[in-house]
This record gives C-alpha cells, structure tokens and sequence, in this order.
C-alpha cells in the first residue's frame, strides 16, 4: 500500500469518516515491518488497538442451576408439613385421651370419697339398734 | 435454557464484554468482578433471554451500566491502577521494550480520556463494531458518535506526538 494512500485513510480516520473494512487496511500497514518513516508515530496507536483485542476472560463463573434448587426445596417443606399434621394429630389425640382419662378418675375419687362417708352415718343406725334392744329387754 | 446452553451463547462474546470493563474499570480485578456480575445477572434471566434479539448489544449496554455505575460509586474510590503486562513476539529485544514502552504510554492515554470516548474508541477501534451498533450500545446519536471518536483519536494523536518528539523511547 502506497503511503499517499495511506494518508488520505488517515486523514480520514481522524475525521471519523472511515468505514471498519477501511480501518482494517490501515490496522494491517501498520502491522507491517517497513513503513514510511513520517507515519512511525502512528505505529503505536494500531499496535495497542490489535494487543488490546487480544484480551482475555479467563476467570470462571460459577453457574448455579438455580431452578431445580428451589423445586426440591418446595418438595421437602411439602413433606415435612404432611409429616408435622399427621404426628401432631396423634400427639393431639393421645393428650385428649390421657384428658379424658384423668376427668373419669377424678369423678370415681369424688364418688369414692362420698360412699365413704355414707358408711359412716350407717354407724349410727347401729347406736340406735342397741338401744332398741335394751329398751326391749328392759320391758 | 440448559447452562451448555447459555455458555454457548455467551462464549463468543464475554471477552468483549471484560475489555470493555477493563477500558472503563482499569484494575484486572475490578474488571473481571464486574464481568462475572453481568454474566450472573445475564444467568438469572435466563428464561427470557430468548426475547432479546441481539443478547450481545444486551450484555455490552449492562457491562458499560454496571461499570459506570461501578465508576460513581464510592467504592470507586478504592480502585486500583494495575497494568497488565503484555506479551509480544518481537525477537530483538530493542523492538521488544520499545514496543512494550509504547503499549504503556497507549495504555496511559487511554486512561486519560473521558469515558465517553474511552468507549467509543473501544467500540470502534478495539471491538470493531459498526456505526448504529454503537450508537444503540451507548445511547447516542450518529453524529455525537462521529463526533466523540473523532476528537478521541484526535487526542490520543496528539499525545503520542508529544511523546514522540519529547524522544522517550
């Protein structure tokens, strides 16, 4: 490529007027050993701009696949609320009986307790039998 | 879409996307953060990323948001100035630190434009993109593109002149 022509590229690369496959001549001039002398300081400009886009990503990214995760979390909180009612009905209705349990032995004790009580005033009856006989044999 | 699937679709382009974190961020590790956290975020709507026409327009506007915003934030405050080093296959070893110098002050001058132009001129000269690719990247019009392109090869003309006759080398 003649320095003449590459010189207009210039110019017009600085105006901004240059078209990307244009540029592309340039950035191979001036990749180029031997060139003209007055155009060397542009040399390092497409230099850096061809190292620059050598550049590379390399770090990983940790991709988490996400939406499984949260599927199998919805199955475990499901399963583990089925289990929580079905014990805690057992635990419910084992506390009623026990409930239950207590209030029937409660009132038998109450019952107990009075029959108890009855027997005691019978006791008297026989006080009153005794006297009776002796009111008959007196006789 | 499978995670094959969407490295696929990312791979070609996810180097793009760093430098131009790199270009506006500087640090290597402040660069590849913030690549990271675009491609997460890219992951996470995986489901309608099929609606996006052109995914990599997409994931190159929310590398330039994520770094600007990146840039206005305190913690910007915090960012460091590392330059990587370069590899070249020059054989004399004059050519090799001349051009190595030359990449350094490229790399100088580069940081020195404003971000707007920094990205113009990654887009265009570094990334190769088209004329309208740019202007929907970055939101602006045709001629304010022109504009901001031309007067950033401009500038970094200008500085590498004097460099040039300062006779550093």
């Amino acid at each position: 490529m003649e320095s003449v022509n590459i010189e207009k590229l210039l110019e017009k690369y600085f105006e901004a007027t240059t078209t990307v496959a244009e540029e592309e001549v340039l950035n191979q001039y001036f990749s180029e050993e031997n060139i003209a002398s007055h155009l060397e300081q542009y040399r390092p400009m497409f230099n850096y701009f061809s190292i620059a886009k050598e550049e590379r990503f390399t770090k990983q990214v940790p991709l988490k696949p996400r939406k499984r995760y949260y599927k199998w979390m919805s199955v475990a909180a499901v399963a583990l609320l089925s289990f929580g009612i079905y014990f805690g009905n057992q635990y419910q209705e084992r506390k009623k009986a026990e409930f239950a349990y207590q209030e029937t032995k409660k009132a038998f004790e109450l019952l107990a307790e009075n029959f108890g009580r009855g027997t005691e005033k019978v006791a008297y009856l026989q006080e009153f039998e005794v006297a009776k006989q002796k009111i008959y044999n007196n006789d | 879409m499978r995670q094959n699937d969407f490295l696929n679709t990312v791979m070609p382009f996810k180097d793009k996307l760093y430098r131009l974190a790199k270009r506006l961020l500087v640090s290597k590790e402040e660069a590849e953060d913030a690549t990271q956290e675009v491609l997460l975020k890219l992951w996470s709507k995986n489901e309608n990323i099929a609606e996006y026409k052109n995914i990599e327009a997409f994931a190159m506007t929310m590398t330039k948001n994520f770094c600007l915003d990146r840039l206005k934030s305190k913690q910007a405050g915090n960012l460091k100035l590392v330059h990587s080093n370069y590899r070249d296959e020059h054989t004399s070893l004059q050519r090799q630190l001349e051009a190595e110098d030359s990449v350094r002050w490229m790399e100088r001058i580069m940081e020195s434009l404003p971000a707007q132009q920094k990205m113009v001129l990654q887009l265009r000269d570094v990334e190769q993109y088209e004329f309208e690719e740019i202007c929907d990247l970055l939101d602006m019009k045709p001629t304010a593109v022109r504009v901001t392109l031309s007067r950033a090869r401009k500038t970094v003309r200008e500085e590498l002149a004097k460099k040039h006759n300062y006779g550093i080398s």
